[in-house]
Order: structure tokens, then C-alpha cells, then sequence
């Protein structure tokens, strides 16, 4: 029974909001293929929520105030400002990194790292904003996965798997080559909103099979690593980590299906 | 738990969200000194009730105390100032284009590259719309916290967001028009 446009209408702006499950997310696809109206409506929904992220101010707080409540606590913590959320100051950043302690979170399926990562996660968060920083985010700039994927060819001894995740609000920007843990790896590069999300893909060392999925947070950025099909990935961004969380559930959909 | 674990604690779980809810009570009132106010209000009682936070997203909880403190003073001091339709002319966040070529309103948002009155349109959005756009695509919740911090139920947080975007294209639409007929 195919989905009606008054059904469509209805959910769309939950899917573009990404709250819909994947058997409707199924249906209202299938509908858009075939409804140029619906399509064009879901085109416009889509644009003004680019435009709100884009051109609606953010307004962040007055350091001023951020002094006042700090003084109007009881006995004040001694701590550094914070980093503005939406226009990165790199600088102070660098200063308050240590101080920037990550907001704990509770995803019961993720436990903490072992220490024996913890390099190879620095590795990794570095990597991610030095490619933000020097603004060198991809050495291929493309969303079409069959340009990115044999990009790769030669230039790495596997070949990373790649998806578009556009549908799903992770559209993929492109991919670069990186060198992590003394070993070239692929970085696919993906947006969600303003945000990057760099995913280091490699092929699993050693006689470790099974990895199970794993999370972090430091310095204001979250990890989250897996292992799937021989793979180890691992995905950095400064989003919220219910959404890496997302992201990784959305990528491993599509692992299992192709 | 001792004061200093508290302030530890809080320090570490509420404060980094200081941003969202000054953004949030900013947009609320649209002013700074009441976004200022409410903010250290918000916070202060945020502090006091931290007893009660159980560990859940702290800044969908840091929001709802915001969203509450802004109510409350409003509807205290000034009745429904926080809906009142919003004077152009004392604000400087909207500026309208009047390059802006007009046409049929319904395709203005996949052919413009501007939204500069975007703004303007957000601030002349009725409270309860306003809100849930501003959780939702700028604090980016999810539709189950924006219920939480707005206190409604999932399927009043699904048609406030759908209306109120599309009061927004209205808006823009109107100021299009005006723009052009102005011309």
C-alpha cells in the first residue's frame, strides 16, 4: 500500500529532522521518488533548515556575564572561559583544551577506552583538527562514493568502504589520505549541520576479531570506534555524542547491507 | 554531597552549556539585558536544584530551567511581552534586501541564497513556535528532549516545529513581496 501525499506532508518534517524509524523513513522515500510535489515540498523543508543553521544567529554568551555567574556561585571554581561555540577562536582554544572538561555521558552500550588506545585517540583528534585548522579537509572533494572510494586506489594497501550518507543527514564532502599509528589510513569526511565528522577507516591488526564499539570524549570532541567486516573505524567530531552515536548506527545499516 | 563535589559537578556538567541557554534566552526575549537576567537567574536555581539532576543531558535540563525562569518572569512583570509582535525598527538583526527579486513566494527558499531576514522572521514567530524551532535547529535536540524542556507532548512538539516553519516561509514571503511591490 503506497503512502498517500496527506501521510507524506504529515511526516516530513519529522524526516527531515530524522525522527522517523527506517520503515517509514522507506515508505516516504519511495513516495518522493514518485511525487514531484511532495519532493519539491520536502526540498523546500530541507532548505529552510539549512538556512536557519546557517543565517540565524547563534548568540553566545557575554564573557562579562560568564564572569558574574561564576562570581555569583558559591565559592567559585578557578576556570578558563569557554571556547564560542560557533566561531571556533582556535587560539584560546588551544589554551583551554586541558581545562575543558567533557560532559560526561551516559550511553550505557559504550564503555571507557582502554588506556592502550589512548594514543592512538590523540592521534586521532588531532588529525581532526589539524585538517580543521589548516582547512586541508580533503585531498578528494566529492559526495559521490564512486569517485571517493577508488580515490583510494594505490594509495593504501585496502580498500575503505564508502557511503553516501545525504539521506540520512551526513552527507558525505569527501576523503583524504592521513597517517595514523605509523600506518596510512583512509579519513572519509562527512557533515552533520556546521559540523565535521572525520571517519578513520583501517584494517584491523593483530588477531583481534571482534572490537566492541567503544567511546570517548576530550577536549570537547567525541570518538566513537568499532570494528566491522575487518575494519576498525573510528568516527571524531565535535557533535553531540547521541548524534556520533547516530551516525555510526546510520554507517553500520549500510556496512551490513552492502 | 559536599559543596565542593557539587560545584565540581555542576562546574563540569552545566556550565559548558552556558551558550545554549543564553542563545535560548536571548531568543526568547529578544533583548540582551533580559536574556543577561534571565540567564544568571536560571543558572543560579539550576545550581540550588542541583540536587535533584539525575545525571540525564545536561543542557536539555539547563534549558528547561531557562525556559521556566523566562515564563515566569514575564508573566509576572510584563504580561505577554514575551509575544508581542516585535518592532522592526529597534533592532538591528534584520536586514532586508531590496535587491531581492520577487516572485511566486511558494520557491523563494530554493532560489535565494540570502536569509539575512531570517531572523527577523524568527523573532516575529509566536513564543511557543519560536522555541521549538530554536531547540530544534539551532540547540539541535531531539524532539523527546524539546518535549522534556518544553513540558508538551511529543506530538505538540511535532506540529508547533512543522507551523511554525511554516510561518517562517510566510514571513519570508511577505518580506519578499514587500520588497518587491516596494520597489
Amino acid at each position: 500500500m503506497a503512502m498517500e501525499c496527506k501521510d507524506t506532508l504529515e511526516l516530513l518534517p519529522a524526516h527531515v529532522d530524522r525522527e522517523l524509524g527506517l520503515p517509514e523513513v522507506m515508505e516516504i522515500e519511495r513516495h518522493l521518488q514518485t511525487c514531484p510535489r511532495c519532493q519539491a515540498e520536502y526540498a523546500e523543508q530541507l532548505a529552510l533548515r539549512a538556512a536557519i543553521g546557517r543565517d540565524v544567529t547563534y548568540f553566545n554568551v557575554p564573557s562579562h556575564l560568564e564572569s558574574r555567574i561564576q562570581a555569583a556561585l558559591p565559592s567559585p571554581p578557578l576556570r578558563a572561559p569557554l571556547p564560542a561555540k560557533r566561531t571556533w577562536n582556535w587560539l584560546a582554544m588551544g589554551t583551554t583544551l586541558v581545562s575543558i572538561i567533557a560532559v560526561a555521558w551516559s550511553v550505557s552500550l559504550y564503555m571507557i577506552l582502554p588506556s592502550a588506545d589512548d594514543r592512538f585517540a590523540d592521534e586521532v583528534i588531532s588529525s581532526h583538527v589539524r585538517s580543521l585548522l589548516t582547512g586541508h579537509g580533503v585531498d578528494v572533494a566529492s559526495s559521490d562514493r564512486h569517485t571517493v572510494k577508488p580515490w583510494f586506489n594505490g594509495k593504501l594497501d585496502f580498500s575503505p568502504p564508502v557511503y553516501d550518507l545525504t539521506t540520512e543527514g551526513f552527507p558525505l564532502v569527501g576523503g583524504r589520505l592521513d597517517y595514523i599509528d605509523h600506518r596510512p589510513v583512509a579519513a572519509l569526511v562527512y557533515r552533520h549541520r556546521q559540523h565535521v565528522i572525520d571517519l578513520f577507516v583501517a584494517p584491523i591488526t593483530g588477531d583481534r576479531k571482534d572490537i566492541p564499539p567503544q567511546s570517548l570524549s576530550r577536549q570537547g570532541y567525541h570518538i566513537v570506534r568499532w570494528a566491522h567486516g575487518g575494519m576498525v573505524f573510528w568516527a571524531v567530531s565535535d557533535v553531540e555524542p547521541a548524534q556520533l552515536g547516530k551516525f555510526r548506527e546510520v554507517l553500520l545499516v549500510y556496512l551490513s547491507g552492502g | 554531597m559536599t559543596e565542593q563535589t557539587k560545584n565540581q559537578r555542576f562546574k563540569e556538567m552545566v556550565l559548558p552549556h552556558l551558550h545554549a541557554a543564553y542563545n535560548l534566552a536571548r531568543w526568547l526575549t529578544r533583548n540582551d539585558q533580559d536574556a543577561e537576567d534571565v540567564t544568571q537567574e536560571a543558572t543560579l536555581r539550576a545550581f540550588k536544584f542541583f540536587d535533584s539532576f539525575r545525571g540525564e543531558q545536561g543542557r536539555a535540563w539547563l534549558l528547561g530551567i531557562v525556559r521556566n525562569t523566562c515564563y515566569t518572569k514575564f508573566q509576572k512583570n510584563r504580561g505577554q511581552e514575551l509575544n508581542t509582535p516585535f518592532d522592526d525598527e529597534s533592532h538591528s538583526l534584520e536586514s532586508q534586501n531590496p535587491d531581492m527579486p520577487h516572485g511566486n513566494p511558494e520557491s523563494i527558499l530554493s532560489r535565494h541564497e540570502d536569509f539575512k531576514q531570517l531572523n527577523g522572521a524568527l523573532e516575529r514567530l509566536p513564543v511557543e513556535f519560536r522555541e521549538a524551532v530554536v531547540l530544534k535547529d539551532l540547540e539541535d535536540l531531539s524532539y523527546k528532549e524539546i518535549a522534556d524542556v518544553t513540558a508538551v507532548p511529543l506530538g505538540t512538539v511535532m506540529s508547533r516545529l512543522a507551523r511554525g516553519r511554516k510561518l517562517l516561509r510566510v514571513y519570508l514571503a511577505q518580506t519578499e513581496q514587500g520588497n518587491g511591490d516596494g520597489m
